[in-house]
């Protein structure tokens, strides 16, 4: 180039590109032709790292009952370029007992690519899996005999109880997500898939470790690298104490049995959950092993959908038990006070009718006692329109209030994996729906009696017991038995001789109103039942419920859906419930037969 | 017009490069068929395995190729800076819109493929900085003609390290440097680059280092005499500094001699001699300098204080700024640790595999390491392994070979060009290949850090191959608009 002071350098860049590559070629002739030693390292003495798994943490019941354990399983592993070399397989077969055709028959089938994709001879591949530790005994010992097999040990999970299969979740095989997101994972590694399995992953897992063999070119093991120096020991995993109460567990699961619906029960002081039931469900073991994948299809096209956690992720107008979040907010905010009494017309009360029959005027103790629905109405209407005529401050405030006790939303800060949020609506949702000065009090009366917009799963019902029974706080409902779990407590700006009223008057439901017919003697309890409408089908049956009134221990929300009377299906199994936890045992006998042997929907399968 | 010119781009079009080209691309695709994992491998074609895949790919390049040579060449020019800031605002979109793999942040999912804007990146930023620096009136006189390029350059890197995590596609962007320097910047700087490469490794191999005979810090000591000396030979041209800075090393040398024979028989605090000396000596070079006004060696002075703290400054960076992968990867290369399971697997196995290739290899697909996976990524960034694994010696000098010829084949192209525009565009290609070549053949030959980026045409990946693709044939394309032009 024409006066280009620079135009030399071209040599000089052109001379690093050639530096670089006369480097590069003494350095490959030192490694290809000179250095001996890489030959040898790679024909006998090629580095493999063999993964050593730990045994994966137990999960224990609140009173140390063990609920999940690990059984060991082998599987038998054969790299096919071996197998030349004076092969017995008529001993080989006798081993583990099979036939000479059933042995060709799975040769046939690792070799065939069509089925399995990741095949080579080079490799090992699975000849046979989840063999006990007696079907591999015989040719553990002449092993040595057989070039190329090796036996390989896992674990599987098993479990004590048929029961708490959504709690406890499952254990299944890493996806390709999972891989990419987390480096601990490999290809053929397993993790915990749902409910507890999956949001203790970390603590139940343990850490893996390492063994780093020599592998000769033929892809034999020749033993450990420098004396076993570099491996490292498999860490198991920790165990998990959990709160549930598998007795209160299993009761709640069998009178569930025959119906859809759910239970939970939690202990108020410290947000512990102590049963969490939902029907349909499975047998945990159902979801282990080899049966999982063909166990999971099942159940995924089981149209009842077992694989829902009903108590967590199903949400439901909650119907006449918000009636006693309705007193405690309207009390506090001043609509009401114990002693306002309000008109009621029975069946023939407009615009809500009463479905009960008792006197009027009505206060506050007898309108939860009869579940009276003009009086929750007018309570809601003059709350709603106390200060103004505006409706969206109020009706904001009120949602607050509501809020306040978990309800429509999801707890965050617990462990439960698997949750519904559930809504209490918005002023933005009703603008939308009417326009900003579309709707009144009147427009969303439902409200007051928990049905219209809103929904709530079983689990904020349970709560929503529990954070009366405390009179004025909650800890968000978890599973792990640890004292961290505690620091999550919520308290609530309502008054706690507003709670007073409210607890006195749902110990009125279980003595003289819908609930007397399931109290007993030795309990004082306190409830209130519900019949949620539903659009779909038949009325859902809930209730929720504490015991015992003078010092709770035990908060209890039963949904069964399209069961009719929450009085009828909902109070008996809360009540049983409550009976087996604080008593310890469950006298009842009759009763129990009676509702778990009646069976409310023909299509729930026992797995 | 355009019309004939279009017919005429197949006579003006560098064929040489296009079969070089084509030579990389089909040798790397039999290698990545070589690399895929069993004896019994499928069909080369089976798009359920990577080689299938990047046949797919090459397709895709060569008709990207083709489409890129019948584009007129001056649309190239006109989109340049709207290429520019499109390329801005996806990179700074991607760490939002990619999936996190391994810690990378760098890839969009596209329907059943995944993509690599930083790929594409490269080719823009040679585009924009071929333009801004081919004006007419552009000339790299001081250090302050290259702010412009080095933003140009420095923005998008510094995205691509710090927001999508991927160190090795931002540090190609160094590949500039080479071209800046052809185009006048001071060769100091590329001196300056190696200094301070190597003092990096020797304050970070050395910096601990006890002395035999007593403690001190043997590293710093040594680069801080190294560096009198070489900043002195390079930089000053003034006897009398020159005769200062012998002075200096003299004293240096002396003191530290006198030191090391007492610490035989009383332990001496070099530590603190070191830093006595150097306050001494900044003194002594503030003292000269004024009396006898030869302020040169004011810089001298201050740039003995830098290297100091640039020592300093390294150890900090490889302690706490660096991940704890990357500290150890450099440490593994400078023989501070040994760990063939871990860190130094790669690269141990990577030497085990090429070693054992040994004269003329052990034949195409008969490859024992690269076949039973004890070379990771060996289909990626390691794809050099089966090269040499399977191709020798005789097989891998090839490859290199023609690598080198076609790298000085392009600064041919280069150097042809009227257009200086054009020609700091075929500087940008050769510098970006060349620096490829290097960092990646050089970590697999474990001479280099491993730095995860791909060998152009070798690696299987389309991302790459189509960022390649895409630099290469637009210079064929304004290399053959010279022809046209003179027409």
């Amino acid at each position: 180039m024409i006066n280009d002071p620079t135009y030399r350098r071209r040599y000089v860049i052109s001379g690093i590109a050639v530096v670089v590559v006369l480097v590069y070629i003494v350095r490959l002739f030192y490694l290809q032709v000179i250095d001996q030693s890489t030959k040898d390292q790679a024909d006998n003495n090629a580095l493999v790292k063999q993964t050593i798994y730990p045994s994966r943490g137990l999960i224990y019941d609140r009173n140390g009952e063990l609920l999940v354990f690990n059984q060991p399983i082998y599987e038998i592993t054969m790299v096919m370029r071996e197998m030349k070399q004076g092969w017995d397989t008529a001993a080989f077969c006798a081993c583990l007992g099979i036939t000479d055709k059933e042995f060709d028959e799975r040769i046939a089938e690792i070799k065939d690519r069509r089925k399995n994709r990741g095949y080579s001879r080079w490799t090992p591949q699975v000849f046979m899996s989840q063999l006990k530790k007696e079907d591999i005994a015989s040719l553990q010992e002449s092993l040595f005999l057989f070039p190329g097999v090796q036996i390989q040990k896992r674990t599987l999970r098993d479990y004590t109880y048929k029961a708490a299969a959504h709690v406890l979740g499952s254990v299944g095989e890493v996806n390709q997500n999972d891989i990419d997101r987390d480096d601990y994972y490999t290809r053929g590694d397993y993790s915990g898939r749902d409910g507890l399995e999956r949001t203790y992953e970390k603590q139940l897992r343990g850490e893996k470790g390492v063994e780093v063999l020599m592998r000769d070119s033929r892809g034999r093991m020749q033993g450990s690298y420098k004396n076993g120096e570099l491996d490292r020991t498999a860490k198991a995993g920790t165990d998990l104490y959990t709160t549930l109460d598998i007795q209160l567990q299993l009761l709640a699961e069998e009178l569930l049995s025959g119906k859809i619906g759910s239970a939970v029960a939690i202990e108020p002081k410290t947000g512990e959950i102590l049963a969490l039931a939902s029907n349909p469900s499975w047998n945990p073991k159902m979801l282990v092993g080899k049966e999982r994948s063909k166990n999971y299809n099942a159940l995924l096209n089981d149209k009842t959908k077992p694989l829902l956690n009903r108590a967590t992720q199903a949400t439901y107008p909650p119907g006449s038990p918000f009636k006693t979040i309705q007193a405690l907010v309207c009390l506090e905010q001043g609509a009401i006070t114990p002693n306002t009494l309000y008109p009621c017309s029975g069946p023939g009360s407009s615009p809500i009718k009463c479905t009960h029959h008792h006197g009027s005027p009505v206060a506050l103790d007898k309108a939860i006692e009869q579940s009276c629905n003009p009086y929750f109405w007018c309570a809601f209407r003059d709350l709603m329109q106390k200060d103004n005529r505006d409706i969206h401050k109020p009706y904001e405030k009120w949602r607050n209030a509501v809020m306040q006790f978990g309800l429509g939303q999801k707890f965050t800060d617990s462990d439960l994996g698997e949750q519904s949020s559930g809504s209490i609506p918005s002023t933005r949702l009703y603008d939308k729906f009417y326009g900003p000065n579309g709707w009144k009090a009147i427009t969303i009366r439902s409200l007051s009696i928990g049905q219209g917009e809103i929904i709530v799963t079983p689990l904020q019902l349970a709560n929503q017991a529990a954070a009366i029974a405390n009179e004025g706080y909650y800890i968000s409902p978890h599973l792990n038995k640890n004292d961290s779990m505690r620091i999550h407590r919520h308290n609530i700006d309502i008054q706690k001789k507003h709670f007073d009223e409210v607890k006195a008057g749902m110990h009125r439901v279980m003595v003289y109103g819908t609930g007397r017919h399931y109290a007993i003697d030795s309990l004082h309890m306190a409830g209130k039942t519900g019949t949620a409408q539903n659009p779909h089908g038949r009325d859902h049956a809930i209730f929720i419920g504490f015991a015992p009134v003078e010092d709770p221990k035990i908060a209890v929300a039963v949904v069964v859906e399209n069961a009719g009377f929450g009085a009828t299906w909902a109070a008996p199994i809360a009540s049983m419930m409550m009976e087996q936890y604080l008593n310890g045992e469950m006298k009842r006998k009759d009763l129990k037969k009676n509702i778990s042997e009646r069976v409310l929907n023909e299509s729930v399968k026992k797995w | 017009m355009r019309a004939s010119r279009n017919g005429n781009i197949w006579q003006h079009v560098d064929w040489l490069t296009i079969g070089l080209f084509l030579v990389l691309v089909i040798f790397g695709w039999l290698n990545i068929y070589g690399a895929s994992y069993t004896f019994d491998q499928t069909s080369i074609f089976d798009f359920s395995n990577r080689a299938g895949k990047q046949f797919a790919w090459i397709g895709g390049s060569v008709l990207m190729g083709i489409i890129l040579l019948l584009i007129d060449y001056r649309t190239y020019d006109v989109l340049t800076y709207i290429a520019y800031g499109a390329m801005l605002l996806l990179l700074l979109a991607t760490p939002f819109l990619a999936h996190d793999i391994k810690g990378s942040m760098s890839w969009i999912s596209l329907g059943p493929v995944s993509l690599q804007p930083a790929e594409f990146a490269k080719c823009i930023v040679a585009l924009t900085i071929a333009k801004y620096m081919g004006r007419y009136d552009y000339k790299i006189r001081t250090w302050r003609d290259l702010i412009v390029p080095f933003v140009l350059i420095g923005v998008p890197a510094l995205i691509i390290m710090v927001l999508q995590k991927e160190t090795g596609s931002a540090l190609v962007f160094a590949a500039f440097l080479l071209v800046f320097y052809r185009q006048g910047m001071s060769g100091y700087v590329l001196w300056m680059g190696v200094a301070a490469v190597a003092l990096f490794i020797i304050s970070i191999r050395w910096g601990a280092v006890a002395l035999p005979l007593g403690t001190g810090s043997l590293g710093i000591m040594v680069c801080m005499l190294l560096l009198t000396a070489v900043e002195v030979y390079f930089i000053c041209r003034d006897h009398y500094i020159r005769y200062q800075a012998l002075i200096m090393v003299g004293a240096i040398t002396a003191i530290y001699g006198i030191c090391l024979i007492i610490n035989i028989w009383v332990p001496m605090p070099f530590d603190w001699i070191s830093m006595g000396i150097v306050i001494a000596l900044v003194f002594y070079t503030v003292f000269v300098s004024l009396y006898w006004r030869k302020y040169m060696l004011l810089i001298l002075a201050a740039f003995t204080l830098f290297c100091i703290g640039y020592t300093h400054a390294c150890d900090f960076v490889f302690t706490r700024v660096l991940q704890p992968h990357q500290r150890i990867r450099i440490e593994v290369l400078l023989g501070m640790k040994e760990d063939p399971a871990g860190a130094g697997y790669n690269v141990n196995q990577a030497r085990i595999a090429i070693g054992s290739g040994r004269f003329f290899g052990k034949g195409y697909l008969n490859g024992t390491q690269t076949k039973l996976q004890f070379v990771p990524e060996q289909d990626t960034d390691f794809i050099f392994c089966t090269v040499g694994e399977e191709w020798g010696f005789v097989g891998s000098i090839g490859v290199l070979l023609v690598y080198l010829y076609f790298i000085l084949h392009l600064i041919e192209i280069a150097e042809r060009q009227r257009n200086v525009s054009t020609r700091i565009y075929a500087y940008s290609v050769a510098s970006i290949f060349l620096f490829h070549l290097t960092i990646n053949v050089g970590m697999v030959l474990g001479l280099l850090p491993v730095i995860g980026i791909p060998l152009p045409f070798f690696s299987y990946g389309g991302s790459s191959l189509w960022g390649f693709t895409m630099l290469l044939f637009i210079l064929l394309r304004l290399d053959a608009a010279r022809m046209e032009q003179l027409n």
